[in-house]
């Protein structure tokens, strides 16, 4: 009756076995790939840091006012406007420019990254319920796995450096566009496509003129979701080697600076304070249409 | 009618919704109902051996009951379903043989809707939505623009070019399905319970524009509906489905006069008879000029009521639209026709 109380599991010597042979099968191929994989990114890498560079070099007064027009755009409130004003200027004022910037840069490539992969995804999941059945089960686990236990292959692929941050910054990040583009698609009224089609609409013509504009404020609402995750990702994906914002909050972590630690920690909500309002009044404007009552 | 007339003939038409639709359809063939079939197969029928011609320039009218399968048979026309046997010629083309290319062609070129939920597309101004059925075709701007606005003001929207359709209410909406549906041309317009959401009097308002323009128009209209009253008033030749079959098919007149069942009966039970059935379809015919006033054949028999009621005694002469005499009715023919066939069950007491 021994099985009862013990589980019968495998024995030690296997069970350390198959670990060496999956770890050892997975050195063996960065070995082989990694570079082949290191050269893929490249281009990205110097995307990455042509835009970061980008961000430090430019006169600070050109980019907080390239950032409030930005913010005006899609926020078209004052009070947004002014609040952005204020927080920039705290931000500077506090020492936190450069690493903002840093932080900044690596937000707009991963946001990018990631909607030009998770709408097209997205579509392609609303078009067949085969491609949904597929995806769906790996955003779960983008979203639930601890993003220590992807780090550990990317870094050992990649080594430590601004890619393998961005790449694990974007497994984190994409989920909620690729399901809420899935998701908008689908809840487009049937009997609005039922009419596009009546008129001998083809797909790209429902894809572009009905569905995507219909499905807009839920994509829109992906978009908000996708930046925020991906700042809140800003902290971990520190630990290999993205510059930032982040790296301080680490160093406070390990050295105990209450003050460093805060000021950056505050800097991060303020950028994703900004960010969401911006792209919020921005999603609402969008479906303007949809707010104006009956005459 | 000869076959020239005729533009859409819908031949042995089956639709079977479900898995194994296919054997389900030799069940429904041997002769098995909606309820049977249901249970046995657990496929849905909803549509059984429909026989339908449509004629040229006329307003096909389907009736039935929710369920009854009228929306169903309209979808068939423009493929937005696919039956599961039949055939539908359009002009001898069959249009279940349409490649989905052609299928796309034939829908912009030949085929508009008008939707019950009116379907606009929200995000589109009045003006776009009108001009949609254009614009897919890559048709220049400056040219959908100009037909969607002559549309639009025909319809008598002039002015709500840049509204939004949520801004709109329900009348003027449908006003503007209306357009999107005549602004492509289309030769045939199906109307799926079109009016059916609007208020009764925005509902007869609608009616008119449409008898209106089709006064003008002659487009070859199929319509759908469950109300009599529209029905008889819109339609050339009404259809009455029930349970995905074809219970009737006739003439107005002949439905009210001729019910082929029981379920028609129903249909018909509450309806003014004085108020629809007409002078042609009572009349005993005869050449011969009565002592009467003379009256067209077409007129309802509430007016013909008004005119024998200042003498009784003298039956009326019928005559034709060109003038010719076709018949005589007497009092007693009034009160004939306007009581209920007997076979209506009529639950009168006392």
């Amino acid at each position: 009756m021994d099985w009862i109380y013990n589980f019968p599991d495998m024995s030690r010597s296997d069970l350390r076995d198959f670990k060496k042979s999956v770890d050892f099968a997975f050195t063996n191929f960065s070995r082989t790939y990694g570079e082949a994989i290191e050269s893929f990114f490249e281009p990205l890498l110097m995307f990455l840091v042509w835009f970061e560079k980008f961000f430090i070099n430019t006169p600070w007064p050109l980019i907080v006012f390239g950032i409030l027009l930005l913010a005006w755009v899609g926020s078209r409130s004052v009070v947004v406007v002014l609040g952005t004003f204020i927080s920039f200027m705290l931000i500077g004022y506090f020492g936190m420019w450069e690493d903002t910037m840093s932080t900044l840069a690596i937000i707009l490539v991963a946001t990018f990254l990631c909607i030009s992969i998770g709408i097209p995804l997205g579509i392609a999941m609303a078009r067949s319920n085969k491609i949904q059945a597929f995806v769906v089960p790996i955003l779960d686990i983008m979203q639930t796995i601890p993003s220590f236990v992807y780090l550990i292959p990317v870094v050992m692929l990649l080594g430590i450096g601004k890619v393998p941050g961005l790449i694990a910054v974007c497994i984190y990040a994409i989920p909620p566009i690729v399901r809420l583009t899935n998701l908008g698609i689908r809840l487009v009224d049937k009997d609005v496509l039922e009419a596009a089609d009546s008129f001998g609409a083809n797909y790209w013509q429902k894809l572009f003129g009905v569905q995507i504009p219909l499905a807009l404020p839920t994509i829109f609402a992906g978009v908000n979701q996708t930046i925020m995750m991906a700042l809140a990702m800003v902290v971990i994906a520190s630990m290999i080697g993205v510059k930032g914002l982040g790296l301080p909050v680490l160093q406070a972590i390990s050295n105990q600076y209450l003050a460093l630690g805060l000021m950056n920690g505050l800097a991060i909500v303020i950028l994703a304070i900004i960010f969401d309002r911006v792209t919020q009044k921005f999603g609402l404007r969008m479906q303007k249409y949809r707010n104006e009552g009956k005459d | 009618m000869d076959s020239k007339n005729i533009l859409i003939k819908v031949n042995q038409l089956y639709k079977i919704f479900g898995k194994g639709d296919k054997s389900a359809l030799d069940l429904v063939k041997k002769g098995m109902g909606k309820d049977e079939l249901l249970e046995k197969s657990n496929c849905v029928l909803g549509l059984n051996n429909i026989n339908l011609n449509i004629n040229r320039g006329k307003i096909q009218v389907v009736m039935g009951l929710s369920g009854s399968g009228k929306s169903t048979l309209i979808r068939h026309l423009n493929r937005l379903i696919e039956p599961t046997s039949g055939e539908i010629l359009f002009n001898d083309t069959n249009i279940l043989n349409l490649t989905p290319k052609e299928l796309i062609q034939f829908r912009q070129n030949n085929m508009s809707m008008v939707f019950q939920k009116f379907a606009l597309f929200p995000h589109k101004t009045v003006l776009q939505n009108v001009g949609y059925g254009l614009a897919i075709q890559n048709i220049s701007k400056d040219e959908w623009y100009e037909k969607a606005q002559r549309w639009i003001k025909r319809v008598g929207l002039d002015g709500y070019e840049t509204y939004y359709p949520g801004q709109l209410s329900g009348g003027m909406q449908q006003r503007v399905g209306l357009a999107r549906a005549l602004a492509t041309d289309a030769e045939i317009l199906l109307m799926d319970e079109a009016f059916s959401a609007l208020d009764p009097l925005i509902r007869s308002e609608m009616q008119n524009i449409l008898l209106d323009l089709q006064s003008e128009l002659h487009k070859t209209i199929i319509f759908i509906t469950h109300d009599l009253d529209e029905a008889l008033k819109i339609g050339d030749k009404i259809a009455i489905l029930r349970d995905g079959s074809m219970v009737q098919d006739s003439d107005p007149q002949e439905i009210i006069m001729n019910p082929a069942d029981e379920y028609v009966s129903d249909f018909i039970k509450d309806i003014n008879r004085a108020r629809v059935i007409q002078a042609k379809s009572i009349m005993t015919p005869t050449e011969a000029k009565s002592s009467g006033a003379t009256v067209k054949e077409d007129m309802v028999l509430e007016e013909i009521l008004q005119i024998m009621s200042d003498s009784p005694s003298k039956p009326v002469t019928i005559e034709n639209s060109k003038g010719k005499i076709t018949g005589r009715i007497e009092m007693v023919n009034l009160i004939e026709g306007m009581k209920r066939p007997k076979s209506l069950g009529t639950n009168i007491t006392g």
